[in-house]
């Protein structure tokens, strides 16, 4: 215990360290930015300041690109909230609720919340990274495929208790989502599958940004359209001190869900392959499933804003666990954090904790610090942000689709893949218009694959006994966790109608 | 003033300096630097470092981006790579399911002889490894009793039906005429985590792969698959020096889709041969257990590939298609 605060005394001087300091907030600067551009993630952000790396010393440099992290883990949530289109597909559930705030023009207060939240969760992922690091690693291990299985079951369980909503048609929309996931090629046999129509792009599978830019910047603002009908609605915003002041206060309302968020995020993080997107959707499911008003949620509640951005900047301190520790990236952006860090000539794996603690600490000093300097970043920034709100409607929505089809465009570079996000997007107007919920149908494309992969492997090594998901104690768990998640929205309806029918007719 | 003088004296310094870094041709989007495979994995890693050291030599205007895509055992990157043809902004870091997986998976509708060759970076090796707790297995024939004795119920893990590893696999079982369960994951990477974790039994990762939890102690190589032992494991035998006549190695070449211009194709030669050539790299090769004794490119590396090609098609033939894709 001693130990760790020597180490981590070290590892913040190091972070308060001239050079490392401006790194930080440079990279947090860059990566709000960053992240706040749909299309533009911080996969593409690290991946192109890798170069800048190289002109200084490697903790600065991990320093600088783990702040850029970060910095677009808060960016995704802006334009979520302002505009409604998904900055990075880690910043997808915060558009459930996100932009029905702004709609009411509560945009400040969700902005605020979104900072508040990732805040909370970037801390108290960085202090169980802290404490539990090395153990952490080793518990990262126990988890096999079946583990991966019951763990992705527990996620859509998340979602099919959704108490408010009708359970039939979140389970057609899963499936749904389930179909679109599943298009493209075979994981295990490699054979290519449901190419509908024969279109060849289709082989490369439906990517989920083109899904949720479709859904959310295309489906969303027809049936905004639809819906105004032309009346221009300003959403009046005010960001003086006082309102500022507000906006804090009303931290009380989602703390606990932030707080199970940020846990969880940092869990989901820290296993491999898993990220920071699935972490943030099982958190709004956790985090609707057992509110005392679930039924708000995605009509503008603030704890649907504060649980996925606390969840994704926890998932992003996380993942960098098992890069560090195991030399096996957690998302996407460590892969290439892993790579800078090959050519720095530091090998990532079990033994870099002990061969190199100056960089391991600095970088872990670093995080905290960051924290401070985006949400003080961010929450600066509310203002500069909420007026993209003030624009009139009439020229809002055409930036608005122009960003959706730059967005698709940049991240997949085809034609293809614009028109796919326009067919999508028509679908989710549909879907919308006939009252189906289609945040069931994003969790579902974005765990599909996972869950379809570590099932498979699980039934290949158990050579097809199902009952290998109940053998294992984790994965027991997890299933167990997930049947009671599935029951207790059931439960509580049954409960519900006996208790009016105790009451008898009024 | 003085901050404008030195502004001035470093936008000329861009401008002179610019026409002798610039060849005839250069990028003029970010490249895609495609790897066939998953994240962790030895052409992951790979493709990484290059592109860490075509940043730090500043040897393209614009920067590489690496893109894995490992589905399919490399079948999404051969087929992206081939709907890119004529496309002078993708690379593509390649591995032997560059061959295998045409092969067996013919709908494909993929020739790989039609890609555009660029370099080969080096030959990689192959490991049998297992968990250091394993202390019934200290060699070869431990092995063999072993994975005798637990019949179906040994689980080999590897990178997908089609991989090279697979290949391995099924040659293994030929040779020592038992049978396994094979799992595939998304990358090498992967696999060393599951068998760290002792959800696997057994893989043949690559050194590189396997090389951080070598050091630490975590698996221990039993046996390697070259002609001659490697300077990096000195003490593990060869399979040919314990009478197995298992010989087989892993190509990391560098190609482009079908019909990329004469122009790019130079500048990426030129490119990876200064990698290549680069100390870091040689470096990197000895620690890593690879070979690279000159890079091949042009039409070297292209009968180079059809030759390999014909070799997979015998070894596939051989061994069975449906030994490799486990059916």
């Amino acid at each position: 215990m001693l130990d760790i605060a020597t180490l981590l005394g070290a590892g913040l001087l190091q972070a308060f360290e001239p050079l490392n300091l401006m790194m930080i907030f440079i990279g947090c600067l860059a990566g709000l930015f960053i992240g706040a551009m749909p299309g533009l993630g911080s996969v593409n952000g690290v991946a192109i300041l890798l170069p800048v790396t190289f002109l200084v010393p490697p903790t600065a440099a991990i320093i600088f690109l783990a702040a850029l992290y970060y910095g677009a883990m808060y960016g995704g949530a802006v334009s979520s909230i302002t505009l409604g289109i998904p900055g990075a597909s880690t910043a997808v559930a915060t558009v459930f609720d996100g932009r029905p705030m702004a709609q009411q023009g509560k945009a400040d207060q969700a902005l605020t919340a979104a900072a508040v939240a990732s805040f909370i969760g970037g801390t108290i992922s960085v202090i169980l990274f802290t404490l539990f690091a090395p153990p952490l690693a080793v518990f990262a291990l126990k988890f096999g495929p079946q583990e991966e299985f019951a763990l992705m079951v527990l996620a859509f369980a998340t979602f099919i208790g959704l108490g408010g909503d009708d359970i039939p048609k979140t389970i057609f929309s899963i499936l749904l989502g389930l179909v679109m996931a599943a298009v493209g090629f075979d994981i295990i046999s490699g054979q290519p599958r449901l190419i509908f129509f024969d279109f060849v792009e289709l082989q490369r599978g439906i990517g989920f940004l083109v899904l949720a830019i479709g859904i959310y910047g295309i489906g969303e603002m027809l049936w905004t359209l639809e819906n105004s009908r032309g009346k221009v609605r300003i959403h009046a915003v005010s960001t003086t001190w006082k309102s500022f002041k507000k906006n804090l206060s009303h931290i009380r309302e989602y703390l606990p869900t932030t707080a199970l968020g940020s846990a969880l995020g940092f869990f989901v993080g820290t296993l491999p392959a898993a990220g920071a997107t699935p972490a943030s959707l099982m958190s709004y499911g956790l985090a609707k499933t057992f509110a005392k008003d679930p039924d708000s949620f995605g009509k503008g509640n603030v704890s649907g804003v504060a649980a996925p951005e606390a969840a994704n900047n926890a998932a992003s301190t996380g993942s960098m666990l098992p890069m560090i520790t195991l030399g096996i990236p957690g998302s996407p952006t460590t892969a290439i954090l892993l790579g800078g860090m090959i050519i720095w000539g530091l090998r990532p794996g079990p033994l870099l904790f002990t061969d190199r603690p100056d960089f391991v600490w600095g970088l872990i000093g670093s995080m905290y610090v960051a924290n401070f300097v985006t949400v003080a970043l961010n929450l600066a920034l509310i203002p500069l942000f909420v007026r993209v709100l003030a624009m009139p409607f009439t020229i809002l929505t055409p930036i608005i689709f122009i960003l959706c089809f730059v967005g698709v465009f940049a991240t997949t570079d085809r034609m293809f893949d614009v028109w796919l996000m326009l067919i999508l997007g028509l679908g989710g107007y549909l879907m919308r218009k006939l009252n189906y919920p289609v945040a069931p149908a994003v969790l579902a494309i974005v765990l599909g694959p996972l869950a379809e992969q570590s099932l498979r492997q699980s039934l290949i090594s158990s050579r097809g006994d199902v009952m290998t998901f109940f053998e294992r104690p984790i994965s027991l768990t997890c299933m167990l966790l997930a049947l009671a998640l599935m029951i207790y929205p059931i439960w509580l309806g049954i409960r519900r109608r006996r208790a009016g029918a105790a009451r008898g007719p009024e | 003033m003085k901050y404008l003088k030195t502004l001035m004296a470093s936008a000329l310094a861009v401008v002179v300096s610019a026409p002798v870094a610039l060849a005839d041709w250069q990028p003029r989007k970010p490249v895609e630097f495609i790897i066939m495979a998953g994240t962790g994995g030895g052409a992951d890693q790979i493709a990484r470092l290059l592109q860490g050291l075509i940043e730090q030599k500043g040897l393209s205007s614009r920067p590489f981006i690496p893109i894995n895509k490992p589905g399919g055992s490399g079948a999404e990157a051969l087929r992206y790579m081939q709907d890119k043809a004529g496309d002078d902004h993708t690379v593509m870091m390649t591995l032997n399911s560059f061959y295998t997986t045409p092969i067996i998976q013919e709908d494909l509708g993929v020739d790989v002889t039609q890609f555009t060759p660029i370099g080969l970076m080096a030959m990689d090796t192959f490991l049998l490894w297992v968990h250091t707790d394993r202390d019934d297995i200290t060699d070869l024939d431990s092995y063999v009793d072993a994975v005798k004795g637990a019949g179906l119920d040994w689980k080999v893990g590897g990178t997908g039906s089609g991989q090279e590893d697979s290949v391995l696999t099924a040659m293994m079982e030929a040779a020592f005429d038992y049978e396994v369960t094979y799992i595939p994951f998304p990358g090498g990477g992967t696999v060393a985590k599951n068998l760290i974790g002792k959800q696997i039994d057994s893989t043949v990762n690559n050194p590189s792969e396997q090389l951080a939890f070598y050091e630490a102690g975590d698996s221990k190589p039993l046996v390697q698959f070259t002609g001659e032992r490697m300077a990096a494991f000195p003490d593990v035998p060869t399979a040919k020096e314990l009478g197995v006549n298992i010989e087989y190695y892993m190509q990391r070449s560098v190609n482009g889709p079908p019909g990329m211009s004469a122009e790019a194709v130079e500048f990426y030669t030129n490119l990876f041969q200064t990698l290549f050539d680069s100390a870091e790299w040689q470096e990197f090769c000895v620690s890593d257990g690879l070979t690279c004794d000159g890079m091949l490119n042009g039409a070297d590396l292209a009968n180079f590939h059809a030759s390999q090609v014909e070799a997979h098609k015998k070894l596939i033939a051989q061994v069975g298609a449906g030994a490799i894709t486990g059916e």
